[in-house]
């Protein structure tokens, strides 16, 4: 595939749609906030599956005539299974008190038991605390490591993308309502190791141009580089979202988020390599002279007194 | 030049056949078995075992097969079905001399066991089962060892005639002792100085008149580390109780202890034996002369009993307590015979030899914890998590003698008595007390629907990703997808080499891997179509572009890597899962996609001297 598209001729308003969908998404983080799941709320889940259609108000009534307020039910992927949810509850008993509570109701017919899952909120507090941690190191490394490898610029681009990136998948979470748990926490970091990847795969071919090409004007460069890029680019982003709609379609419910956080986050990445992390680069100035430093030793320095 | 050494494909052959050998194991489905062992650690199954099993076996119509290996028994069966029933019938009349557990045996054929190959680990929600995080309660155990010492300064003190007006351990975990004079506070300084070293360095009171005893850091960091080590150990005890085929019990952190019970279904019963979170002080019964600001009255446990006071003196603790066994005496009746560590039989001697025949009293201390509601300074109601004591006579005997390190309390009704007080001698010997932090329990019916998910998504996004590359690269396109192929089976064989667990999030971690490492094969046909684009020779095509995108991987999967490192090391359970998966990945598919592809291309391309096009 060659492609000649003038993506920077799109730049500007790549920019304004950026910092609008960012704006609207951190009003979202701040005002509505995460919808943070078990492990950083703390609390208990209890997911049971009945051998018929099970009778969500029936449950629902039984658990509050047993003291059990503020419960939530609703049904965990087919109309059988039933998932019980108590935010915050301190308990470590409550699963098990639940379960012989629904088993008695349910007398004569069998209710399997699917899963149980209490967090203690000291831990709810350490997973949130420990996952921005990580999520902060991870950039930070990265940071480092591109600098090294490329040049501090570039990190600079890099990083910038993969915060973008980072805001608006937190943000899709946030405004739709999305349970944030560890497996989108997993998620979310896996998209920053993939949206580098394109970042870099773009950044590798912008500095292979800068320094071969005669064309002096970044912004062509930029654009040449983003062309020569965009078969593979696409073809990745392809074949990786092929996974991750079979994991989404067949991995079962505890691994529709997670999938869906990473479908989210390579078509945003995808994105943000094209006119983030470029735009960056041409708003610091990017020019050739900023990787000839790199190989060319400077013999006048010792003339310097 | 275009000759691809013949060292490479050597090498490429070796490491395939190695992966292959190493992966295979995990073709061949276990067998649910039951798993019988000996509760001493120490007994190894002997043929009288495997005779008695037989019999048991002999009547049931399950269909088995017996094995006897170093540690244990294994019965294997055909379906889980046969497995319950024999796992029933087994633990009812085998008696209670032996553990009977659920189990899993891997079927891996003999000459690749020979070789070392093993399946991989199944993680608990894949083969479902129960995860326990507990949090040691440290400062209890400093508490403890403070109480311990100032009942034995008090008693040295008085012994040395050094007499005190108030001796007490503080909030702060640091003990003070009060004196009236000058004189002997200065005499009490010298003597606890030369006798407790442990408290060198103790800053000076603020009260006048008292000395102020806090231990070092060095020395609250060994207890703490010590009642770990004590909650560890009697946990591994309690989980054999349960019968378990491969627990985990393990430190996490500086105060938490992981547990995991594959198998186990009913997690009320796991918790009930696990959370006995109780310890033991033994005190003396208080006399009738005894000041009342020195006893405390208590309810027996589980009985209507009336209450007892006992001496608010602890002699000793639950963890000095080292075994408590129930067994008969020479008339046959039930008793329990105890036995103590060193410091404790010393201790237990001290306090008793002047005290035969009054009685001793074993108190039971559990843990519990409840939720209270709070209003904030919002207004809102908080739920706030407080913990309790309850406090239970579970006997009180008369002193026969002097006790030293063994010694057993006798006189009780009934051998299910002897072996339940048995049973709370044990339990005591926890250092500290634990309470549950975290809990995830995965039924076995969610374990086995999310292997099939797992394996189904795999499946797909194979097999559309095999046909896309198939379809849009042609013969390079068969190379990737070998590459591809190749990738899975020596990313399952290096997990089954380390014995890595795989779980759910792992195999979402090999599924992404699929998906991204084709991206090194695009990154390098990309650019061999570039360099043909540009008029270069076939073969100087694929050199170019293999040579070009190298750095560009290397790049690419180098800064992943960073990121599945940084994940592992936050190092909660789905997050690992994913992490291992995703970095063994990375690894695995430079080599094939790299190596393996380059051979590949040029075992069929590279001895064609006039190519004219490549079928890119």
């Amino acid at each position: 595939m060659i492609f000649n598209v003038d993506f920077m001729a799109w730049r500007k308003p790549a920019l304004v749609v950026s910092s609008i969908l960012i704006l609207i998404s951190v009003v979202s983080l701040v005002f509505k906030e995460l919808n943070y799941g078990l492990d950083f709320t703390g609390g208990t889940l209890v997911e049971l599956s009945y051998p018929e259609s099970a009778d969500l108000n029936s449950i629902r009534s039984s658990l509050k005539n047993a003291g059990y307020a503020g419960a939530q039910v609703a049904n965990f992927g087919s109309n059988q299974e039933v998932l019980i949810k108590l935010p915050g509850s301190l308990s470590d008993t409550l699963g098990a008190e639940i379960i012989t509570l629904l088993k008695s109701d349910a007398a004569g017919s069998e209710i399997d038991l699917r899963r149980i899952e209490y967090v203690g909120p000291q831990i709810g507090d350490e997973l949130r605390d420990d996952g921005g941690l990580a999520t902060i190191l991870a950039l930070a490394f990265m940071m480092l490591y591109i600098a090294f490898r490329f040049q501090s610029m570039f990190a600079g681009a890099a990083v910038v993308a993969l915060i973008h990136d980072v805001i608006l998948v937190l943000g899709i979470f946030s405004i739709f309502g999305l349970d944030f748990d560890l497996t989108v926490l997993a998620a979310l970091l896996a998209v920053i190791g993939y949206s580098l990847n394109d970042t870099i795969v773009v950044s590798d071919r912008i500095r292979e141009n800068l320094r071969s090409d005669t064309e002096d004007n970044t912004t062509e460069l930029i654009n040449k580089s983003l062309n020569q890029t965009l078969g593979r680019t696409l073809i990745t982003s392809l074949t990786t979202l092929l996974v991750l709609f079979s994991l989404f379609l067949m991995g079962g419910e505890f691994i529709k988020n997670f999938a869906l956080a990473l479908i989210f986050g390579v078509v945003v990445g995808t994105y943000s390599s094209i006119y983030i992390a470029s735009n960056a680069l041409i708003i610091m100035g990017l020019t050739k002279d900023h990787l000839k430093v790199e190989n060319v030793e400077n013999p006048d320095h010792y003339d310097l007194p | 030049m275009r000759r691809y050494g013949t060292w490479k494909y050597l090498l490429i052959f070796m490491i395939l056949g190695v992966g292959i050998v190493y992966a295979l194991p995990n073709l061949y489905s276990p067998d649910p078995a039951v798993q019988i062992s000996y509760n001493s650690s120490s007994q190894s199954p002997d043929s009288n075992l495997v005779k008695r099993i037989q019999t048991i076996l002999d009547t049931g119509d399950s269909e088995t097969v017996l094995e006897k290996s170093e540690d244990y028994i294994l019965v294997r069966t055909n379906s889980s079905d046969d497995q319950l029933k024999v796992k029933s019938a087994l633990s009812n009349n085998l008696g209670g001399d032996v553990i009977v557990a659920l189990n899993l045996a891997p079927t891996t054929p003999q000459w690749l066991a020979n070789l070392g190959a093993e399946p991989m680990k199944l993680g608990l929600d894949l083969r479902g089962g129960v995860h326990f995080l507990m949090e040691v309660n440290t400062a209890a155990a400093i508490k403890n060892r403070q109480n311990g010492t100032l009942q034995d300064i008090k008693r040295r003190l008085r012994e040395e005639k050094i007499r005190y007006s108030g001796a007490f351990v503080e909030e702060d975990l640091s003990i003070s002792v009060r004196f009236q004079s000058e004189a002997v506070f200065n005499e009490a300084k010298d003597f606890i100085e030369d006798n407790y070293p442990q408290f060198l360095g103790s800053p000076d009171s603020k009260e006048p008149l008292t000395i102020s005893l806090v231990l070092a850091e060095l020395e609250i960091d060994q207890i703490k580390s010590d009642a770990i080590d004590q909650n560890l150990t009697t946990l591994r005890n309690r989980v054999n109780e349960l019968g378990v085929s491969e627990p985990i019990v393990q430190r996490q952190g500086k105060t938490r202890i992981v547990v995991q019970l594959p198998g186990i279904q009913d997690t009320a019963e796991a918790k009930k034996i696990l959370g006995k979170t109780a310890t033991l002080e033994f005190h003396l019964e208080a006399q009738l002369d005894t000041s009342r600001t020195r006893k405390t009255s208590y309810p027996f446990k589980g009985q209507s009993a009336p209450s007892a006071e006992l001496q608010d003196a602890i002699i000793l603790g639950g963890d000095q307590v080292a075994t408590a066994q129930a067994s008969f005496d020479e008339n046959g009746l039930p008793q329990v015979n105890i036995t103590l560590d060193g410091e404790g039989g010393g201790r237990m001697h001290r306090a008793t030899r002047g005290n035969i025949g009054k009685r001793l009293g074993v108190l039971f201390v559990e843990q519990k914890t409840r939720t209270k509601y709070k209003i904030d300074d919002s207004g809102n109601q908080v739920p706030v998590l407080e913990t309790y004591e309850i406090k239970e006579i579970i006997s009180l005997a008369t002193i026969r003698a002097a006790l030293g390190t063994t010694f057993r309390i006798t006189g009780l009704d009934s051998p299910s008595e002897s072996s339940e007080l048995a049973l709370l001698l044990r339990a005591g010997a926890l250092a500290a007390p634990m309470r549950f932090v975290e809990e995830r329990t995965v039924g076995p019916s969610l374990g086995a629907d999310n292997i099939d998910a797992g394996i189904l998504s795999m499946e797909l996004g194979m097999a559309l990703v095999l046909l896309f590359i198939l379809i849009y690269y042609r013969v390079f396109g068969v190379a990737a997808s070998l590459a591809l192929s190749f990738n899975i089976i020596l990313l399952i064989a290096v997990m089954s080499i380390l014995s890595a667990t795989l779980t759910l999030p792992g195999i979402a971690g090999i599924v992404l891997t699929v998906g991204m490492a084709v991206d090194a094969n695009v990154l390098i046909f990309s650019r061999i179509r570039e360099e043909l684009a540009l008029g270069r020779k076939p073969l100087d095509a694929i050199d170019a572009g293999y040579d070009r995108a190298f750095l560009t991987i290397w790049d690419a999967n180098f800064t992943t890597l960073i990121v599945a490192v940084v994940l592992y090391s936050i190092g909660t359970g789905a997050i690992k899962g994913f992490s291992i998966t995703l970095m063994i990945g990375i690894i695995t598919s430079m080599f094939t996609a790299i190596m393996g592809t380059r051979a590949f291309i040029n075992l069929i391309y590279g001895s064609k001297k006039d190519l004219s096009r490549l079928s890119i």
